[in-house]
C-alpha cells in the first residue's frame, strides 16, 4: 500500500535504518554492560543485580523486580547544554523502558531483590529510547538474566504516508504530515511491548508502520545477538600479554 | 598484636614495590584519549586507564556575565559519579565525592588562567560565552579527578564555538572554526599515602585503604595552580614537599598525553 | 513436522535462540518450549543429552545453595551472631552456635571473635524460598582469613577456577605458594608473596576470561611453570 519510493534527506530507503553497532560487556564493574549505537544516538547500558531492593516496602517477595534509569547527558541533547538529572521526561521513558523489557525477564529466582538497569546517553539523534531498550536487551543477557528472548527496538513512522523506518531528528521535524511510532518487539513472537506516538496520522497508517517495523526490525536483533557472541571469542586469548607483563615484573622483582 | 587486614596486606606488596595489577607505586596506568566521541557535544574526549572509562563534553552557550565581571566569560565544570559507573554509586543527587571531584577540577583549569575569559567576552556586560564541561565515568576505576583533569582538558582541545548570530542567539548546529582559546595544559595528579607510601592513580581497590591524599594541579612550567588535600590522615611538610615535586614529574608525562 | 537441531554441542547461544524444532526434543534448565520450538532464555553453553537440550549460564549473580562454601565479609554485628555479605542479593546470618566451639557469653562483646570487616570462609546450612540464608563456620576449610587479597569474579566461572576435583585451584597454590580460597559465590581469598598473589590473579582473570573454552588446564599450567619455573605437577 505504501510501498513507493520517498526521497530521505540522508539517501536512505525507506526500510534503511542508519548504521548500527553494538558492543556487549564495556563495563567491566557491572554485572552486565552494553553500547548501542545507531546514527548519531549512542546508548550506553549497565546491570547491577539481582541485589538487595531498598527501600524494603518495595520489595516483592514473589520476585525480584526491573528497574529502569534513563538519563541523557548534559551534553548528549541538541542546542546548548541540559540540565543533568532527572526530569519529567526522563522519569516517563524509564517507566515505558522497564514495560518495554519486563515480559521477556524473569526474575521469579530473585525474590525481594531488583535488577537495576542504568542507561545514558553520550549523543542523541532522534531514537533515544530506542537505542536505549536495544542496549538495556543486551546488558540484561550479558548479566546472565533469565530471558525468554532479547527485545529489539526502533522508530517507524510515516513522512506524509510513506512509512520509514528509524527516523532521524531531521525526519521528526519533517515539513508534512510525519507521526513517529517508537516500538519495541520481541523477536520470537512478534508481541509489541513498547508503542508510543505523536503526530497526527490514519489508524491503516499506524497499523502498517508496526508490520513493516516488525518485519524490518530483524536487523537490529542480528546486531544484538552478534555483540553477545562477539564477546566469547573461540579461541583462547591473553595469554600472551598476562606472560609478558608479568615478566617484566618478575624480572624487576629479582634484581 | 594487631591483626592483618586488607589494608595492611596492601601495604605489605607496597612495600616491595608492587601492586595487585602489576604496577609499580609511581607508575600510571596506560592512558589512551579519544577525541570527539559526542556528536552532539562543541567538544568532547574519552580517556581510558585500565579498567576506568571516562567521558567529558563541552557545551558553549551565549549568557550575561557575572555583575563583577561584566568583561569576561565563564568556566563551569561538573562531574557526576554514574550509577552505571561502579555498585558503589547510587543515583539521585551528586554526592559529595562528585562535587569535590568537580571542584578540584574547576580549580585547576579556572587557576591556571588557560582560558582567556576575556576573549569569551561577546558584549561587556551584556554577552557572554559560558564553556561548560561535563565529565562523568562510564565505568569507575578510581583516580577520577586525575583522569577528570585529562578527559576535560581533550574535550576543551576539542571544543569549536559554535555560530552567534548578531542578535544574540546560538546556532549550535554551526560551529566555527574558532577553538577555546587554551593558554596552557593544566594537569592535576593527586597523590594517595599510605601508611608512609606514596601512590599515584590507584584503582578503585586500592582507594578504599588511602590514609590521606593530595592534589597538585600544574602548569606547563611547572607552577602549581591549585592544591586539594583529601582523606583524614596528615602530611608532613616534607611530604608535601616529596608530592609537589613527584606531581611536576607526572604532571609533565601525562601533559605529553595531550600533545 | 520432522524435528531438527540447530545447534551444535558446547555452542555458545543467546536468550530467544533457536535450538531445536519438533516435539521430539526436551527443554531443560536454560532454555524453554514455545509451541514446538525450543529456545535458550539465557546466555549460555549448549549441552546435548540424547534427546534433552540444556545451557550452561555463562554468566550471572550467584543464587545462594545449601552446602555452598562461600567466602563473606561480616557486615553487621547482632544481638546472638553477625550478618554476613556474601555478594548476592542478600545477606546471610552466622548465629554464635555455628561461629565456634567456645562457650560465649550472654552479653559478651561479640567483636572479639568476629569485627565489622573481617572476612571468613563458611558454608550455606540454609537457604529458605525468600532466598533468607543461615551459614555456619563449623566444618573443615572454614575459618576467618586474615589478611590477604580478596577479588571477585563472575559466579558462573567458578567451576573452571576450582577446576575437576580442583585440580585448577591445586595447581595455582602449587605454583605459587599461595592459599586460595574459592568461594562459590564468586569472592576468592589469596593470601602469599605479593609477587606470587600477582600472578595467581593475573591467571584467576585469564580462566575468567576463556571460561567457555576447552583446554584451558593446559594452558594455565604451562602459564604457571614458565612464570614461577616451578613443577605444578
Amino acid at each position: 500500500m505504501t510501498k513507493k519510493e520517498i526521497t530521505r534527506h540522508d539517501g536512505r530507503k525507506w526500510n534503511e535504518t542508519r548504521t548500527i553497532s553494538a558492543q556487549a560487556g564495556v563495563i567491566p564493574q557491572a554485572d552486565g554492560s552494553a553500547v548501542f549505537t545507531i546514527g548519531n544516538s549512542t546508548a550506553y547500558a549497565a546491570v547491577y543485580g539481582p541485589q538487595e531492593l531498598h527501600p524494603r516496602f518495595m520489595q516483592n517477595p514473589k520476585t525480584g523486580i526491573l528497574r529502569c534509569h534513563y538519563n541523557m547527558l548534559p551534553f548528549s541533547g541538541p542546542g546548548s547544554r541540559g540540565r543533568p538529572g532527572p526530569n519529567r521526561r526522563s522519569q516517563e521513558i524509564s517507566m515505558v523502558t522497564q514495560n518495554a523489557l519486563s515480559p521477556v525477564v524473569d526474575l521469579t529466582d530473585y525474590p525481594n531483590s531488583v535488577v537495576d538497569v542504568h542507561i545514558e546517553f553520550t549523543q542523541t539523534d532522534a531514537g533515544s529510547r530506542c537505542a536505549g531498550i536495544c542496549a538495556a536487551a543486551i546488558a540484561l543477557a550479558d548479566a546472565g538474566i533469565v530471558m525468554k528472548d532479547l527485545v529489539s527496538a526502533v522508530a517507524v513512522g510515516h513522512l506524509d504516508g510513506t512509512v520509514v523506518i528509524d527516523l532521524d531528528g531531521e525526519e521528526e521535524h519533517f515539513d508534512g504530515e510525519v507521526a513517529d511510532i517508537p516500538i519495541a518487539i520481541i523477536p520470537s513472537t512478534g508481541e509489541v511491548t513498547l508503542l508510543q506516538m505523536d503526530g497526527l496520522t490514519q489508524p491503516e497508517l499506524i497499523i502498517e508502520a508496526i508490520k513493516r517495523g516488525r518485519e524490518e526490525i530483524e536487523v537490529i536483533t542480528k546486531v544484538q545477538r552478534d555483540a553477545l557472541l562477539k564477546k566469547f571469542s573461540s579461541e583462547i586469548t591473553g595469554v600472551q600479554e598476562a606472560k609478558t607483563a608479568l615478566k617484566k615484573i618478575l624480572s624487576e622483582e629479582k634484581k | 598484636m594487631s591483626q592483618e587486614t586488607l589494608k595492611t596486606h596492601l601495604e605489605e606488596a607496597f612495600a616491595k614495590n608492587i601492586r595487585t595489577d602489576g604496577r609499580k607505586l609511581l607508575e600510571f596506568r596506560n592512558i589512551t584519549i579519544d577525541r570527539g566521541v559526542s556528536s552532539t557535544a562543541h567538544g568532547s574526549a574519552r580517556v581510558r586507564a585500565g579498567n576506568a572509562e571516562i567521558i567529558a563534553g563541552v557545551k558553549i552557550d551565549v549568557g550575561t556575565p557575572y555583575p563583577d565581571t561584566p568583561d569576561e566569560g565563564a568556566l563551569m565544570v561538573n562531574a557526576e559519579f554514574l550509577a552505571m559507573s561502579h555498585r558503589k554509586h547510587e543515583g539521585g543527587r551528586p554526592g559529595i565525592d562528585s562535587i569535590e571531584t568537580a571542584r578540584v577540577i574547576d580549580r585547576t583549569i579556572r587557576e591556571s588562567k588557560s582560558i582567556d575569559v576575556k576573549k569569551l567576552c561577546l558584549i561587556p556586560g551584556e554577552k557572554i560565552l559560558m564553556v561548560s564541561v561535563d565529565i562523568v565515568p562510564i565505568a569507575y576505576d578510581g583516580n577520577m579527578i586525575d583522569l577528570g583533569t585529562i578527559a576535560a582538558m581533550a574535550a576543551l582541545q576539542d571544543a569549536r564555538i559554535p555560530t552567534v548570530h548578531e542578535d544574540g542567539s546560538v546556532d549550535y548546529e554551526n560551529l566555527t572554526e574558532n577553538p577555546v582559546p587554551l593558554s596552557h595544559l593544566p594537569i592535576a595528579v593527586t597523590v594517595f599515602k599510605y601508611d608512609d607510601m606514596l601512590v599515584v592513580d590507584p584503582t578503585e581497590v586500592e582507594e578504599r585503604y588511602y590514609d590521606a591524599r593530595l592534589t597538585v594541579g600544574t602548569l606547563d612550567d611547572g607552577t602549581p595552580c591549585a592544591l586539594q588535600k583529601g582523606g583524614s590522615a596528615s602530611f608532613t611538610v616534607e611530604e608535601i614537599e616529596e608530592i609537589i615535586s613527584l606531581a611536576q614529574k607526572k604532571g609533565d608525562e601525562l601533559r605529553g598525553l595531550l600533545k | 513436522m520432522t524435528a531438527k537441531l540447530h545447534i551444535q554441542e558446547r555452542q555458545i547461544v543467546v536468550p530467544g535462540q533457536v535450538l531445536a524444532t519438533g516435539l521430539e526434543y526436551l527443554p531443560s534448565k536454560g532454555t524453554y518450549r514455545h509451541n514446538d520450538t525450543i529456545r535458550a532464555n539465557r546466555i549460555g553453553l549448549v549441552q546435548i543429552d540424547g534427546k534433552v537440550i540444556k545451557t550452561i549460564p555463562l554468566a550471572g549473580r550467584y543464587l545462594p545453595k545449601r552446602g555452598d562454601t562461600v567466602v563473606g565479609r561480616i557486615s553487621d554485628v547482632l544481638i546472638s551472631g553477625w550478618r554476613v555479605d556474601l555478594h548476592t542479593m542478600v545477606d546471610s546470618v552466622l548465629s554464635l552456635k555455628e561461629a565456634t566451639n567456645e562457650y560465649i557469653k550472654r552479653g559478651e562483646d561479640l567483636t572479639r571473635y568476629f569485627a565489622l570487616d573481617d572476612w571468613i570462609s563458611c558454608k550455606i546450612t540454609q537457604v529458605t524460598s525468600q532466598n533468607l540464608v543461615d551459614v555456619s563456620m563449623r566444618g573443615p576449610g572454614l575459618f576467618k582469613l586474615e589478611g590477604g587479597t580478596i577479588i571477585e569474579v563472575d559466579s558462573q566461572k567458578v567451576p573452571r577456577i576450582i577446576g575437576a576435583r580442583g585440580s585448577m585451584v591445586r595447581m595455582l597454590k602449587k605454583a605459587t605458594d599461595c592459599n586460595v580460597v574459592v568461594g562459590q559465590n564468586g569472592v576468592i581469598w589469596i593470601k602469599g608473596e605479593p609477587d606470587m598473589e600477582v600472578i595467581v590473579i593475573r591467571s584467576i582473570r585469564l580462566i575468567e576470561q576463556n571460561s567457555h573454552l576447552q583446554g584451558l588446564t593446559e594452558t594455565i599450567k604451562e602459564f604457571l611453570e614458565d612464570l614461577t619455573g616451578n613443577e605444578v605437577e
